[in-house]
Formats: C-alpha cells, structure tokens, sequence
C-alpha cells in the first residue's frame, strides 16, 4: 500500500503527476485550482523526478507549450478553471487535430465569464461537447472524490497515449476543494528519450541515422486528405465509445429511480439515496465516470431491467440531462435538477426533487 | 458511527486549521474523513466555516445541510447555523461577543471560554486547540494520542515543538466546557 495522506484534490493531482512520472507541467494559477501549480512550485519536481513546471505567462501560451511538448512524446498535462479553460480551447482543437496525447484538468467554477470563484458543472458541454472548431472528442473523466483525482492522473496519461488525443479530467470547486484521505502510489521512473523513442514513433524527438521524418499538424489544404483524417479521428472515436466507457452503480440492482451525477453532484446524490432508502424509496444512483464517451448502454440496461425514471442533478442549468434523455430515447421521464452560480445543492433537496419531478407525489 | 460536525467562525480563528487537524485525527483513529471548507474571498476578518466528516463508512456527501454538532465562534455563524444542528445534536460556542443567545430546546447547548483561556495561557494562537478540546470532551470520537499524531501530520516539522503545548490546550478545553 501507498502513503496515507489527508490532501485537497487539487494537492492530489499535482502529486500524482510527479508520481505518475509526468515529464512537465505547464499553467496559469486561477481559482479554483491554483493549488495545483502552487503545490508543484513548492515540492520542487525538478528536484524529485527531473519533471519541469512552469508558470507560463498565459493560458494560451501554457496550452501551446503542452502542444510542444506532447508532440515530442513526453507526458505532459495542464490545469485551469472554466474562464482559463475556455483560453486554451484553441490549442485543444489543434491538439485533437494533430493528435498529441496530454492530460488537462478543468477544475470548474460558475460562469459565464468570469462567473464565481465557487463549484459548478457548467462546462460539460464545453468538454464532452468540444469548444474548439471541427468534429473532435476529448476523452472525460470525472473524478467524485481526491482519491479519483489521484489515479484519473494515471488513467488520463494512459488513456491520452493509447488514442493519442487529450484527456480531461473533469473536476470542479468542491472536490478541488476539499480534504480527504488519499493513498499516494510509489514514484514511478519517467521515462526515458531512448524508450519514447522506442514506443511512440509518431514523435517528434529528432532525426537521426536515416530514421523518415514525421510531422505533427492539424493542417492539410488537400481537401481529401482532410477528409481521410477526419474519418480516422472518427473511427477512433468510435473505438472508445466501444471500450472506455466507466461508470459505477450504487443500490441499482432493485432501483425504481435513479438519480445520474457525476463528481460532486454523484456525492450529495449517493446521500440522497441513502436518505431515500430510509424512507422507503428503491433509489439508485448511476455515476458516469466517463462523460465522454457517455455510459448510454448503461441507462438502456436500467429501463430494461425496470427503472422508471431518472433524474439528473449536476451543479448547472441542465446539460448532462441532454445525454440522459438520449438514452432513454423517450422511453422513460428523465427530468434535470441542480443548483447553479456557486450555490450547492443539499442531498434533502435532491431528494425532494425526486419525488417531485420523477415519482410524482 | 458518523459526526457530521461544522466549525464556523471569523478567518484568522484557526477555523479552517482545527478541521484539519481533527480530519487528521480521524485518520490516525482508522476513520473515513472529509474536510469541506466555505469561506469568503477575504483571508482575515471574513467568515470561514468547515464541515468535518469523521465517520466508520465511506463518506457520502462532503456537502450537508444538517450536522450532529456545531462549533460556534461568532454571531453570524450562531445565526446561521443553530438552526442547522439535528435535534438532539450538540451546539458549542464561545460566548466571547455573541450577543444573542441560542434558544433552541431540541439541542445540547455548552460553552467555552476559548479566546479568554487561550489568552489566560499566554498565547492566542492555541484558541482553536482549546476550542477542540471542549468538542471531543462533549463528543469523545478520537482518543487523544491520535490528536497528537493527527497533529504531527498536519503540522510542519518546524512546529513540531509546539505540540505538547497544543494537548496543552485541548486537556484546558475538556477542562473548561460548560452546560449553558
């Protein structure tokens, strides 16, 4: 077993990354994540695992240098919050374009613009959706707890390299936030040029002894050359939503309603079902844990096995619901209910909106 | 077992601390934690509250809306969250400038004299061990050789000295704690 320690997500991330043998961190501080930079400047990576940090001037230049540095095959990640997030969305276009594995972490605050310093899950669509130009995914995960914020890091660098593309980890205020027991992996090695070499040919680290020369771009005049690759992204695509779908069940297995939250929400709502089964309620909670590519399978397993309705509680106007209504595909009442601007639902109210909205009494 | 605690006062009281040092506490008791904090934008003088979950299970929500305890340690928290104790729970405040009383009946109301002790100890910094204290003396939940780790954790090593001042403060806290 790792080491115990009691630290904030956003505190867990960064170790992770050193742990993880991330090669470089590049960011810009915005609450609320600014831990993350903050937590790496003060453990002194270089020191540790020879892994670079740096405080980039912008967000633009940040996702650029995560550009750089992904290209050339290293492990490399970035953090913000919604507005910085919405900065470094070109850059994510292009990395999709360009197919370069890295790992970004949205710790989301309320918005639009500038919005508040306090938790929200209103940027789903603006992850699971795109938010840069052209048909591309990000892959999403959705850390609930600092321990998820720990190994996502891990899951995320492997699952960006597998697919080469971005994967984001899709956080907010509250679980960057908060306090918990985490266990630390063992430091792992980074990894070194001759075995990036080795393992990834597609990157850009040089060309020597006769070895064909490689480009990286997310451009391409010829019409049908773009054509193409854009119908290998989409093959790609598709691959994932075949294999990387995660989730996890929570008292489903006799569930007349199900609540489906993801990160914090899917905390309060496991209360609620707690609270709920007291009163006699055959509640359950699904929690996506990824959000794209989305457990839809998932829903269609619970309405055939007898749900009756679901309701989606995210800390936003109603955004998830889009992909819960999806998959019920009218079959079933999917109703959306969540708190907004910063405020934060409680799990009483949660579960009242159960009882109004879906049961109906 | 499950206490579901706030602790909620000025910044600068040590509010935020305490938390963490009683989460580490839990730990070190073999209990699932978590630290939950809400405070204003301002460092010192704002408001600042924590929800402390220690408990046998896995936590389910961070986030709650009623506590089986309140540490109260200025008016406006006393305000907000009195109402927010389950009944039967457990309310423990410095009376040290709260003007207005709580009133609830349903409740276990106690006292202590956290800013007056800690300055009859000569040092206003350990306010929050004593205010700690007078809580585990009302809700025994950690035993206090695993304060005393949980305080080895969460402090730096430059602080360490400072440790048995600190069980200092918390045997004056279960000292002094009063039925109002």
């Amino acid at each position: 077993m790792g080491e115990l320690k009691l630290m904030k997500g956003n505190e867990a991330l960064a170790e992770a990354a050193i742990r993880y043998g991330a090669d470089a961190y590049f960011g810009y501080p915005i609450t609320p994540q600014s831990e993350v930079i903050e937590y790496l400047s003060e453990q002194n990576p270089y020191e540790r695992t020879g892994m670079v940090v740096l405080q980039a001037e912008s967000e633009l230049a940040a996702i650029n240098m995560v550009y750089g540095a992904g290209a050339s095959g290293k492990r490399v990640m970035t953090s913000s919050s919604s507005p910085g997030v919405c900065l470094k969305q070109e850059g994510l276009a292009y990395i999709a374009g360009a197919e370069i594995p890295c790992v970004f972490a949205d710790v989301v605050r309320g918005g639009p613009g500038l919005g508040t310093i306090q938790p929200s899950q209103a940027d789903y669509f603006q992850n699971t959706k795109g938010g840069g130009n052209g048909d591309y995914r990000n892959l999403v995960l959705a850390p609930a707890s600092v321990q998820e914020m720990c190994d996502f890091v891990a899951l995320g660098f492997d699952l960006a390299f597998k697919y080469r593309m971005a994967a984001c980890i899709l956080s907010d205020g509250a679980i960057g936030q908060m306090m918990e027991k985490v266990v630390l992996p063992d430091q792992k090695p980074r990894m070194t040029d001759e075995e990036i070499k080795a393992k990834y040919p597609w990157a850009i680290n040089g060309r020597k002894n006769g070895t064909q020369h490689r480009i990286i771009t997310s451009l391409d005049l010829d019409s049908a050359k773009m054509e193409e690759h854009n119908i290998h992204l989409q093959k790609k695509y598709k691959e994932i939503e075949e294999n990387e779908v995660r989730y996890e069940m929570i008292n489903c297995d006799d569930a007349e309603y199900v609540f489906v939250a993801y990160g914090s929400s899917a905390r309060i709502a496991q209360k609620s079902v707690q609270l709920g089964r007291e009163a006699g309620l055959k509640v359950g909670l699904l929690r996506p844990i990824t959000l794209w590519p989305y457990p839809t399978k998932a829903i269609d397993a619970l309405i055939k096995k007898g749900v009756k309705g679901f309701l989606s509680v995210e800390l936003s106007c109603g955004q998830m619901i889009e992909d819960v209504r999806l998959a019920c595909n009218g079959r079933v009442k999917a109703e959306h209910f969540g708190r907004v601007g910063g405020i934060i639902h409680t799990p009483e109210e949660v579960l009242e909106a159960m009882k109004k909205q879906i049961i109906g009494e | 077992m499950t206490e579901e605690i706030i602790i909620a006062g000025f910044g600068g009281q040590g509010v935020l601390s305490m938390g963490k040092i009683l989460a580490y506490s839990g730990i070190m008791e073999g209990k699932e934690v978590s630290w939950m904090p809400s405070y204003g934008p301002e460092m010192r003088g704002g408001t600042a509250n924590v929800t402390v979950i220690v408990s046998d299970e896995r936590v389910c929500s961070p986030i709650i809306n009623a506590f089986d305890t309140a540490v109260i340690l200025n008016q406006q928290s006393l305000d907000k969250f009195e109402s927010k104790v389950k009944p039967g729970g457990y309310l423990l405040y410095d009376p040290n400038g709260i003007t207005k009383k709580p009133t609830r009946k349903d409740i276990n109301i106690y006292t202590i004299e956290g800013a007056q002790l800690a300055s009859d100890m000569g040092n206003s910094k350990v306010f929050n061990m004593i205010i700690l204290g007078a809580f585990l003396k009302l809700r025994p939940i950690i035993d206090d050789k695993n304060v005393e780790e949980g305080l080895r954790h969460s402090l730096p090593e430059r602080a360490h000295k400072l440790i048995p001042l600190n069980m200092e403060a918390v045997k004056v806290g279960k000292d002094n704690v009063k039925k109002a």
